[in-house]
């Protein structure tokens, strides 16, 4: 799956987690750029993510992920 | 809300949780506010956030309070200055297999220290309740403990000296003769939960590492619903009526096309053996108090015969209203919940067809609807759903069809007399009117946090507290049960009311919709009064807080010869009633002195 297909679905996800229609998110996006990007977000929208795109994140990816970027790179590898 | 109602989707609801939270709050309904401290053994932030959607979705507006994480134990017995002035009104303990510390460390442990660790893990938990009741007087939900998914010993872990599912399972036990034993302690069962949404489900160990969650996401709003379940039911949320459409529903087959002799039911085929389970089961929610309505498109000759059948193990009797007709359904099912006095919030509704639930989600959408696809679709949706959860059982639940029935019969007798004083003294009416005493409290509790209507000041009490007030000399607590020739209707009215120097303050007044227009308000006045003369009171102040639902009582103070003190432009007013010269005002219920026999049973 390449980054064009991975980001309006991705970004629908961030809209609901965030309920924020206004979110346009990048690669470069990371926490600071949104608001409520707290750590119970981040498990919820590790969860929604997980089940849009059908994969599993590893407890690594997890703890590791900087940005929206590194999100992307784990989809377009193992996403559906 | 829809999206909120079992079957529901879980991942979608923690997805939109933000989008759900927001529209249920701004959907203008009046909720009852609570404050729930959540006291964790682990990270418990998911499950606050998926409880507050299903509390608001039943009506109620919690705010909470969070231990430091793992910090449950020493909240409960240390104390917390924080959670101490949050005041909590239910208080849950989140804890799970996570949180054991006793489980037997391997094979060579002999069955002695094994039993020995059984009971020092049991008396940690019951040092967090103990400490808890004394500190605060308020419900306590425990969850039970869920099984592990892992094991090294195949089935011998549920019954070998040493193994964990055996040990989680007799603490679990112990968990619940505790439970039982004392007032204001509820299991929530994540035992059952964790097995009905699979083990492997439930547990996730990198949730645990990563989050530390003693579950996984996926299945926190499962967890968050039972949860809800429980409090909502505390509060008197129950839904109270099942009504049922009867063809391919109650039975196999079409009872006017088929006759009587052709409908699937008893015996003799496993469709029909099927349906003889699912009526079994519909008949065991009657014994704990729910009642039984049908809503059929049928001839009534025709469906009366399908509960003829000499198989049908529920009959006529068994039902308090039954609707067969051609009448569309919404229609029916709001006259059925006018004859009975109940709100159309009150009725879940069970249907094979499609079309029909979907009509009366259409025209009454506060009805519960269940789409029966199977048998066994029904009767896990019915369990799921948790409508009906218990958190007690009063005389009166399980006597409660038989009330309705004595109802209908006074309805009946109604009819033949020419005035309305004339059938009123007719019933032969006695009234018992005494403190809370003890057998009345869980009653008295139940009618305090369901009763909407005749109610003046909807002011909702816990179990613990009405045991405080009960036996508090600056309270006087009466409650009234009434009896007629028909029968016993229970304890149907609850005074309290406060003494303030030689004023008593109203803070309760209210009175089950069963018996409305009984003139029991009236005999209930006249009891208050004596009490309260006997200790010096002059003067009664009355309080109407006006609700969406208690427009009925709004002049009630009046009427019975208050004077009017203030008015507010909400609609409450505050009345008083000097006591000099007062006369009694009830002429056709005998007040008995003493109570009956059967009451010390």
């Amino acid at each position: 799956m390449n980054t064009n297909e991975i980001i309006p679905r991705l970004n629908e996800v961030f809209r609901d987690v965030f309920d924020d229609r206004t979110i346009s998110v990048s690669e470069r996006t990371t926490a600071d750029d949104i608001e409520d990007w707290d750590s119970l977000a981040h498990i919820n929208l590790v969860a929604a993510v997980e089940n849009e795109f059908g994969l599993r994140f590893k407890m690594r990816e997890v703890s590791s992920m900087k940005n929206v970027g590194d999100m992307i790179n784990i989809i377009s590898e193992r996403g559906r | 809300m829809k999206e909120l109602c079992f079957p529901f989707d879980s991942q979608n609801i923690l997805r939109r949780r933000p989008a759900l939270r927001k529209q249920l709050l701004s959907d203008g309904t009046v909720r009852i506010k609570k404050k729930i401290a959540v006291l964790g053994g682990s990270t418990t932030d998911h499950a606050v956030a998926a409880l507050e959607l299903f509390l608001l979705n039943f009506g109620i507006e919690p705010e909470f309070y969070q231990s430091e994480y793992n910090k449950f134990y020493e909240d409960a017995v240390f104390g917390n200055p924080e959670l101490e002035s949050f005041a909590p009104d239910v208080i849950y303990i989140h804890t799970t297999s996570r949180n054991l510390t006793k489980l037997p460390a391997g094979p060579a442990v002999r069955p002695e220290q094994v039993e020995r660790d059984l009971n020092e893990q049991f008396a940690y938990f019951r040092q967090v309740w103990e400490s808890l009741m004394q500190r605060f007087n308020c419900p306590i939900i425990q969850n039970n403990f869920e099984l592990p998914l892992f094991r090294h010993t195949g089935s011998y872990d549920c019954w070998g000296n040493t193994g964990h599912a055996a040990f989680i399972e007799r603490l679990n036990v112990m968990l619940s003769d505790y439970a039982r034993s004392v007032n204001g302690l509820y299991i929530h069962d994540i035992n059952y939960l964790s097995a009905v949404c699979g083990l492997t489900n439930w547990h996730d160990t990198e949730a645990w590492y990563l989050y530390k969650y003693a579950m996984s996401t996926a299945v926190i709003p499962d967890l968050a619903y039972s949860l809800a379940c429980i409090i909502k039911s505390l509060y008197g949320k129950n839904h109270k009526v099942i009504d049922l459409d009867l063809d391919n529903t109650l039975w196999g087959g079409v009872i006017g096309d088929d006759g009587q002799d052709g409908i699937e039911i008893g015996p003799e085929t496993a469709v029909g053996q099927s349906f003889t389970e699912f009526q079994s089961f519909i008949r065991g929610y009657k014994d704990y108090g729910v009642l039984l309505a049908i809503c059929s498109k049928n001839d009534e000759e025709n469906a009366l015969s399908g509960l003829e059948h000499p198989s049908s193990v529920l009959k006529k009797s068994d039902f308090v209203s039954i609707k067969a007709n051609w009448e569309p359904k919404d229609r029916n099912i709001a006259e059925s919940a006018q004859e009975l006095n109940l709100g159309p919030d009150s009725f879940v509704f069970i249907d094979d067809n499609p079309a029909e639930c979907a009509i009366v989600e259409g025209q009454l959408p506060m009805v519960q609807t269940i789409h029966s696809s199977s048998v066994h679709d029904a009767m896990y949706k019915l369990t799921r759903g948790g409508y009906f959860e218990v958190t007690s059982v009063s005389d009166d639940d399980l006597r409660r069809s038989e009330m309705y029935a004595a109802n209908a019969q006074r309805a009946a007798q109604m009819k033949s007399f020419g005035s309305y004083a004339d059938y009123l003294a007719s019933l032969e009416m006695n009234a018992v009117i005494c403190g809370f005493k003890p057998v009345y409290i869980q009653r008295i509790t139940q009618l305090i946090n369901k009763s909407n209507q005749f109610n003046l000041t909807t002011r909702r009490y816990t179990e613990n507290e009405i045991q405080e007030v009960s036996q508090s000399s600056g309270h006087i607590c009466l409650c009234g049960k009434l009896l007629d020739k028909f029968g016993d209707n229970g304890i149907v009215s609850v005074v309290i009311g406060r003494i303030d120097g030689d004023i008593l303050h109203m803070e309760l007044w209210l009175m089950s919709c069963r018996v409305l227009k009984r003139d029991m308000e009236l005999a209930m006045l006249d009891e208050l009064v004596r009490h309260a003369k006997e200790k010096g009171i002059r003067t009664i102040k009355g309080y109407y807080y006006k609700t969406p639902k208690n427009s009925m009582v709004a002049g009630l103070y009046g009427t019975l010869g208050f004077t009017p003190d203030e008015k507010h432009e909400n609609g409450d007013s505050v009345w008083h009633l000097d006591l000099e010269g007062y006369q009694n005002r009830n002429k056709v219920i005998k007040i008995l002195e003493k109570e009956n026999e059967d009451e010390h049973k």
